[in-house]
């Protein structure tokens, strides 16, 4: 009863404040704890508005949950690290409350929108460009007449060019929307918003379509077709982009598999489990590193590329030493075992890390996205792209320019003339087959960024690489190369007309169609498995 | 018989101990009241259902601790169905025709519960269903504890559509293709359509099973998302397709502020493989959060941390959705006085047992119960935040009055003695 007594008279203070024109600083800071989120977003846009120094500090704390109400009612801004809590109006030390008698300041959505956007507002001056740059991004988003005199200010102020640009942006959107500046200004909104012609402009213009003045709402209604025409462009763009994305992860996935099924003819079921493998040792590498070396955080999948090649290489070695060398030239039994093999690995993950996800975390540069035109670019699928290249190019320099790839190829073509030229043909099986599990293990480290860490990884992976490798031609890696972009590219241009379902659907479809007309693929080549 | 690995070792364990015990003793062990576990330990639903299997075994240890029932000991008996949903059937068969169990606490997915009706149905069994369902169903033999779509689905959607929501007015519905999200989609789109929504304000999109390549499926919702109009994504991905999901979601910049998603299926368990710190903000719906602050809850969560041995276990709705299930299934045995299938399944309705959010809960006539809907904001440190719940406990409708074919039907297993009966034709339609 008392705190609602006290959040009516603070409440109270607040209404007077706003009328008076300008709310103290301090009553604003007073009102945050009181009421529900729509009074506190409320409070948060009087402090964005008030252009006080003090604000931005106070809403930082708030946003980052730092900002707590004490026993006596203070607000206050506690330090992580130390608990120390300091007073959040004029900075007086208030020592070090414990932690369960401070009260949260609870945020939602609406009062985490009010935030950015205030928290924009009090940056739109920060000597740092790059901070003004988004400051400017968050007003153009805001689109708040009310922003439009500090918008005005922050212009005239602003010397860089490109934090300029974004600024006359945020103001004519601001301007649009409340509707009241005379025709010719909205007209020169609209053209520098259509000139932007991206998703935040079609945001910014969508709502003032039906605008009151006919002439605007005509000129609307073109800039947001134009905007629409240009955005089918970058659209297609955009399907390749991510038709490349994901032929990288196939061929990451499937290229290892080139290897045994296609260069060895092995059909070998526990490729994806092998890929598994790989993704638990990154797991286990920034365990280790979280642990002891946090400082490494960003190299840990350069750590772990390595070592999951050993692991997932190793037990390819041994699956090939202990079960699949006894079972050659008989692919049904080698299927069998070696599906076998995958549950007993699938198990005994489980057993040993238990059945839930873990978590693998991104280094600071697989995450966000950076735009190129209007095309939007995920670090990690680009990174993942680079890398499933440059695992293709080694294994391409691997199996054509070194000894061991020489015998390779020479044991996959004629077994019996190797021999005879003294190439000790189980050991280069071994290898062989030892090289596809090791890429396996590399393609489980960059799929540990985009998927799920669980024992079931695998599975999900060991259809499409075998629709690959059978597709792009068995014992040919430059198939697969091809296979693999050739079903990324496909796959997501079906995706937007036909679904993701449909669009899997058809694609499976496509290559029955296909392998009819073509059974070996599209690169076929002499080898083990063609001649068997 | 059928001769599987735990009956073989248990033969041999009988073999082995019978020449050393005494008769008594036997007497003693076949004088216990067996209940059946049937969750997946193995296989792609054991992430979730392992933990639903260890909640079982911690109540019914409680409940032995506190006396048993009716004066005797409760056994439980743990089966692995392995995600097979065939199996699911063969399995709940062994429970109650070997084992002799009187109820069966089990099930995760629909197709895992329509595969065991049959059963119960014929063997006259008791089977408490603890996980949020699509509805449309209501069984004499099944009692559903977890959330029907008027307890879960159409709150979230008011929440989002009301002032501290958003005031959302443009609707991105996500599901996995199968029966649950296809049919609480089907719900909700009529609902909307209820409540003015146009058309071309609503957006269906559905991916398969395990689904990891969401590029084109974020950048579709965000493209959708820049009409000028407030918009969210309504959620029904299942499972492990989610994390993915929220990866992309944080890399494509999709911010909780801009465009919140709101998901049915995504709980405490689900967030600890991943990084949450560019999901929060993100909603989900449930009738429980880990996070809840009552003795009941913060007493639940010491338990299961003991019980499993792990400070950091996390608790969840379904888990919470046994709690009350158990206790309800404990007084109702008590009551009655026997475990007799029939006499309980006649007492349950109207038996009250408290859930961990300081409410009763209380089972009712068309064997679903009253719960209260709690909307949660992902915070940085894996947990929700409520930001809003509804004023009272929401009972539970089987039959959705928003879709056609079932708004005439009503559940009613103590006057009626019906679970689909058709208001306006006045007749119970009866199994289908």
């Amino acid at each position: 009863m008392k705190a609602f007594l006290r959040m009516v008279l603070v409440l109270l203070a607040l209404a007077e404040a706003t009328a008076a024109g300008a709310a103290d600083f301090a009553t604003l800071v007073a009102a945050l704890p009181a009421g529900g989120y729509a009074d506190r977003a409320k409070v948060v846009r009087e402090l964005g508005l008030s252009g006080d120094g003090r604000a931005l500090k106070v809403l930082t704390a708030l946003a980052g949950d730092d900002l707590k109400v004490m026993a006596d009612g203070a607000v206050v801004i506690v330090y992580e690290k130390t608990g120390a809590a300091v007073g959040a109006v004029d900075g007086t030390d208030k020592g070090t409350p414990a932690a369960d008698s401070l009260q949260r300041i609870k945020l939602n959505n609406a009062v985490r929108r009010a935030l950015r956007t205030a928290t924009g507002m009090l940056t739109l001056r920060d000597p740092d460009p790059a901070k003004r740059l988004s400051a400017a991004r968050d007003a153009l988003r805001a689109a708040d007449p009310e922003q439009i005199e500090a918008l005005d200010a922050a212009l005239a102020a602003e010397t860089d060019p490109a934090v300029k640009t974004v600024l006359a942006e945020a103001k004519a959107a601001a301007v649009l929307k409340s509707g009241e500046a005379s025709e010719a200004d909205q007209l020169a909104a609209v053209t520098l918003l259509a000139q932007r012609g991206d998703e935040a402009a079609q945001a910014a213009l969508a709502p003032v379509v039906n605008a009151k003045d006919p002439a605007v709402a005509a000129a609307v209604k073109k800039a947001l077709a134009d905007i629409a025409e240009a955005r089918k462009l970058w659209g297609l763009a955009q399907n390749v982009w991510y038709g490349l994305s994901l032929g990288s992860v196939l061929l990451l996935a499937a290229v290892g598999l080139a290897i045994t099924f296609g260069v060895m003819g092995v059909i070998n079921m526990a490729h994806g489990e092998l890929v598994m493998l790989g993704a638990y040792t990154t797991f286990v590498v920034q365990q280790v590193i979280r642990a002891d070396a946090p400082g490494l955080f960003g190299w840990s999948l350069a750590i772990a590329a390595p070592l999951a090649f050993l692991v997932a290489g190793g037990v390819g070695v041994a699956i090939e030493r202990g079960i699949v060398r006894h079972l050659y030239g008989r692919p049904l039994e080698t299927l069998l075992a070696t599906w076998g093999v995958s549950l007993m690995l699938q198990q005994a993950v489980r057993s040993i890390f238990g059945p839930d996800n873990r978590d693998v975390g991104n280094p600071s540069w697989m995450s966000g996205a950076f735009h190129l035109g209007q095309m939007q670019v995920t670090w990690n699928r680009l990174w993942i792209l680079v890398f499933a290249f440059a695992v293709f190019t080694v294994l391409l320099i691997v199996l054509k320019r070194t000894a061991i790839g020489l015998q390779m190829r020479a044991v996959t073509q004629n077994r019996a003339m190797a021999a005879n030229m003294g190439i000790r043909t189980g050991r280069v099986d071994a290898l062989t087959f030892g090289l596809g599990s090791g890429i396996a293990g590399l393609a489980g480290v960059a799929l540990s960024q985009i998927d799920n860490v669980s024992p079931n990884l695998g599975q999900g992976y060991i259809v499409d690489s075998f629709m690959v490798v059978v597709f792009g031609g068995a014992g040919n890696i430059w198939g697969t190369l091809a296979g693999a972009f050739t079903l990324g590219i496909a796959n997501k241009f079906l995706e937007p007309f036909a679904g993701a379902v449909l669009g899997k659907i058809l694609i499976l479809v496509g290559i029955i169609l296909f392998i009819q007309k073509r059974p070996r693929g599209l690169f076929a080549v002499k080898g083990r498995a063609v001649e068997a | 018989m059928k001769v599987t690995r735990r009956t073989l070792l248990g033969g041999i364990a009988a073999t082995a101990a019978a020449p050393m015990v005494a008769p008594r003793r036997l007497w003693a062990a076949e004088d216990t009241i067996k209940v059946g576990i049937l969750h997946s330990l193995s296989g792609t639903m054991a992430i979730s259902e392992t933990t639903l299997k260890d909640v079982m075994l911690m109540l019914i240890a409680e409940q032995n601790a506190k006396g048993g029932v009716l004066g005797k000991k409760l056994e439980p008996v743990v089966v692995d169905p392995a995600s097979n949903w065939p199996l699911f059937a063969e399995k709940a068969r062994e429970l109650i025709s070997q084992d002799k169990c009187v109820a069966v606490f089990g099930c995760w997915t629909s197709v895992s519960r329509k595969s065991v009706l049959p059963v119960f149905k014929e063997l006259n069994n008791i089977l408490f269903y603890p996980v949020q369902y699509e509805g449309q169903e209501s069984e004499r033999n099944v009692f559903y504890t977890g959330a029907a779509p008027n307890q879960q689905a159409i709150p979230a959607v008011d929440y989002l559509m009301s002032a501290d929501g958003g005031s959302v007015k443009r609707w991105v519905l996500e599901g996995t293709d199968y029966v649950y999200p296809r049919t609480t989609n089907k719900i909700l789109e009529a609902y909307l359509k209820s409540k003015g929504v146009a058309a071309e304000d609503i957006m269906i999109n559905y991916t398969p099973f395990g689904f990891s390549d969401w590029q084109t499926e974020v950048s579709k919702i965000k493209a959708f998302g820049a009409a000028g109009k407030k918009t969210a994504v309504v959620s029904t991905i299942n499972g492990d397709a989610n994390v993915p999901f929220y990866k992309e979601l944080g890399n494509q910049g999709i911010k909780a502020e801009d465009i919140p998603v709101c998901a049915f299926s995504v709980g405490e368990e689900e967030l600890a493989g991943l990084d949450t710190k560019p999901l929060v903000g993100h909603l989900a719906a449930w009738n429980y959060f880990e996070s809840i602050d009552t003795p009941e809850n913060k007493a639940f969560i010491a338990a299961w941390q003991k019980f499993t041995n792990n400070p950091k276990r996390v608790t969840n709705d379904p888990m919470e959705a046994h709690y009350i299930g158990f206790n309800m299934w404990v007084k109702a045995v008590e009551k009655a006085g026997t475990t007799d299938a029939d006499k309980v399944i006649d007492t349950l309705p109207g038996i009250e047992a408290p859930n961990l959010t300081g409410g009763m809960s209380k089972m009712l006539p068309n064997h679903h119960i009253t719960k209260p809907v709690y909307i949660g904001e992902i915070q940085e440190d894996g947990q929700f935040d409520v930001v809003w719940k509804t004023p009272d406990l929401v009972p539970g409708e089987p039959w959705s009055p928003y879709l056609p074919e079932s708004k005439d039907l009503v559940s009613d297993w103590v006057g009626l003695k019906c679970g689909n009966y058709d208001k306006v034709k006045k007749v119970c339609l009866g199994g289908a």
